[in-house]
């Protein structure tokens, strides 16, 4: 891997309703934390990447829309990704190894509250065969949910483990929406949303924006404060639920697996000190932890059961709170990342895991984690 | 309720956008939904490589990355590998919630189909059960044409 570093990340708190704010309003505030965290102003900046989702906007090529709130106004390259805020992380890295650019800033936003997300994740489905059928993100995750369940025997028990496990982590995160101390059964006997998925099994509806700075060359090294990339894939699976066998990632696998060669990472459970993953869905947190090779498949249960990704454990998983306490969707990933790089630099506040040197960042993109993006960060 | 930033009055826009769109279904959906539609029968392709018969059709091969040629027709019925049980209502779901939403492998297909399931109480449904397609008697060419799949 070249030297590339991520130098400044920035993030609004994760609300409700950010009544008060546009979307402007949010990207601005997280470019600048960003911007004030790496000690740069956009003079430093060489070009902006902007991720956001048109549908969720309302309005086509979203990113015009921010332009202004994220530097392009001031003559800069500007580009989109609509997707996870990963992923347009990963295409930032990419333009700084295309030798034009040292440093990049990516910006994420996007406002849950201000539209319909059943409505809005069905028309991620095709529209000829699944869209008619009524699929959403909350009922197609159901039926992830019970694949899994099934072919592995996991139980509703060890997934609702993660959402009390996720919230509890949250109540000493500052930026989380959702922080509560809850009991497994409390998770078991919320309201059922799409059978077996309860309420509480559930991420939120959000809004948020979220920053990071990348940076090359002697940018990178004369950085402030520089958490170096070790490792970074992506990888797609099958678009048609159908076609994938939903019990497993190997979208996940093989990202996982690319990223941890980049990195020298042989032995992932005991080599990464901190975990920020996808966990839309309470379920998923076990099935990425499967994919990430933190445990055999099918193994994910087991996994929390042992306590191992609790915050006192070996390998803690989410200490922010991760998705469940609070679901942006494009800057979700992006956060994870931010969240990784604070941990690698001891910035994490109350919620610092003692002693991070590697820390893994985990998005994800399309219906039940068709598409994975894995980053190692590290000292 | 109102809400306030200091002594400003927060303003809310309501609105929604409307685009109509006319989508292509292709040769190879084409004759998948004709076949339904005139026949009541169920039509997969079959990957000349790996032979996974994909239903709904496909004009080349997920995983092997080939063109399809050769077409094969499936069962009505097959198993159902997984499903959920939606508690909630929304403009798109076209009956009444609960809604039923199941992946089906119908016998002869590699491929699961998601699909609705019909005729059955919810806490009858289980995975692994057989399930067979039921037929709309006014059919357009439509995923929808099948009404359903219901416990058999």
């Amino acid at each position: 891997m070249e030297n590339i570093a991520v130098v400044g990340v920035g993030q609004t708190k994760i609300e409700r309703n950010k009544l008060g704010d546009t979307f402007a309003d949010m990207v601005y505030e997280a470019t600048k934390k960003a911007l004030d965290d790496a000690g740069m102003t956009m003079d430093d900046i060489d070009n902006v990447i902007t991720t956001s989702n048109d549908f969720w906007d309302g309005r086509t090529i979203s990113t015009m829309a921010v332009n202004d709130a994220c530097g392009g106004g001031l003559a800069k390259n500007m580009s989109a990704v609509e997707g996870d805020g990963t992923f347009s992380a990963f295409y930032g890295m990419a333009r700084i190894l295309s030798g034009v650019y040292d440093t990049t800033l990516v910006v994420s936003h996007v406002k849950g509250s201000e539209s319909e997300n059943v409505l809005i994740t069905n028309a991620i489905f095709d529209p000829l065969y699944m869209r008619p059928i009524g699929l959403d993100s909350i009922n197609s995750s159901a039926l992830q949910m019970r694949r899994y369940m099934t072919k592995y025997g996991i139980t509703e028990e060890q997934c609702a483990k993660v959402s009390v496990k996720n919230h509890k982590n949250a109540l000493k995160n500052p930026y989380a929406q959702i922080a509560m101390d809850i009991s497994v059964d409390d998770v078991l006997n919320s309201r059922v949303i799409s059978d077996p998925l309860k309420l509480y099994d559930c991420s939120p509806v959000s809004d948020a924006a979220a920053a990071v700075i990348l940076a090359g060359g002697d940018k990178a090294k004369k950085a402030k404060k520089p958490v170096w990339v070790k490792g970074v894939s992506y990888t797609a699976d099958a678009y048609f639920l159908g076609d994938r066998d939903l019990a497993d990632a190997s979208a996940l696998d093989k990202a996982a697996l690319e990223a941890y060669e980049m990195a020298g990472i042989e032995d992932p459970l005991n080599e990464i000190d901190v975990a920020e993953v996808y966990d839309a869905f309470s379920y998923m947190e076990l099935m990425w932890y499967e994919g990430l090779g933190f445990c055999p498949p099918g193994g994910g249960g087991k996994l929390i059961d042992k306590g191992i990704t609790e915050m006192d454990g070996d390998l803690p998983v989410n200490p922010s709170g991760g998705l469940l306490s609070g679901h942006p969707v494009t800057p979700g990933g992006m956060i994870r990342l931010i969240e990784a790089v604070l941990q690698v630099r001891g910035d994490a506040g109350e919620h610092q895991v003692d002693g991070v040197k590697t820390a893994l960042a985990h998005g994800i993109n399309g219906a039940c984690g068709q598409s994975h993006c894995v980053w190692i960060v590290g000292r | 309720m109102t809400q306030k930033a200091g002594d400003q009055e927060l303003i809310v826009y309501k609105s929604r956008i409307k685009v109509p769109y006319t989508w292509s279904v292709g040769e190879v959906g084409s004759r998948f939904l004709t076949e339904i539609k005139e026949n009541q029968k169920i039509w997969g392709t079959r990957c000349p490589v790996c032979d996974a018969v994909f239903v709904p059709p496909k004009k080349t091969c997920t995983y092997c990355f080939v063109p399809i040629h050769e077409w094969t027709e499936v069962k009505d019925e097959g198993v159902l590998q997984t499903y959920t049980i939606a508690r909630y209502k929304t403009d798109l779901i076209p009956q009444d919630s609960p809604q039923i939403i199941g992946i089906i492998l119908l016998d002869g297909a590699d491929t699961g189909l998601v699909h609705l399931i019909g005729e059955a109480p919810p806490e009858k449904i289980k995975v692994g059960m057989r399930v067979k397609a039921v037929f709309n008697k006014d059919r357009k060419g439509h995923i929808l044409d099948i009404k359903h799949f219901k416990p058999i």
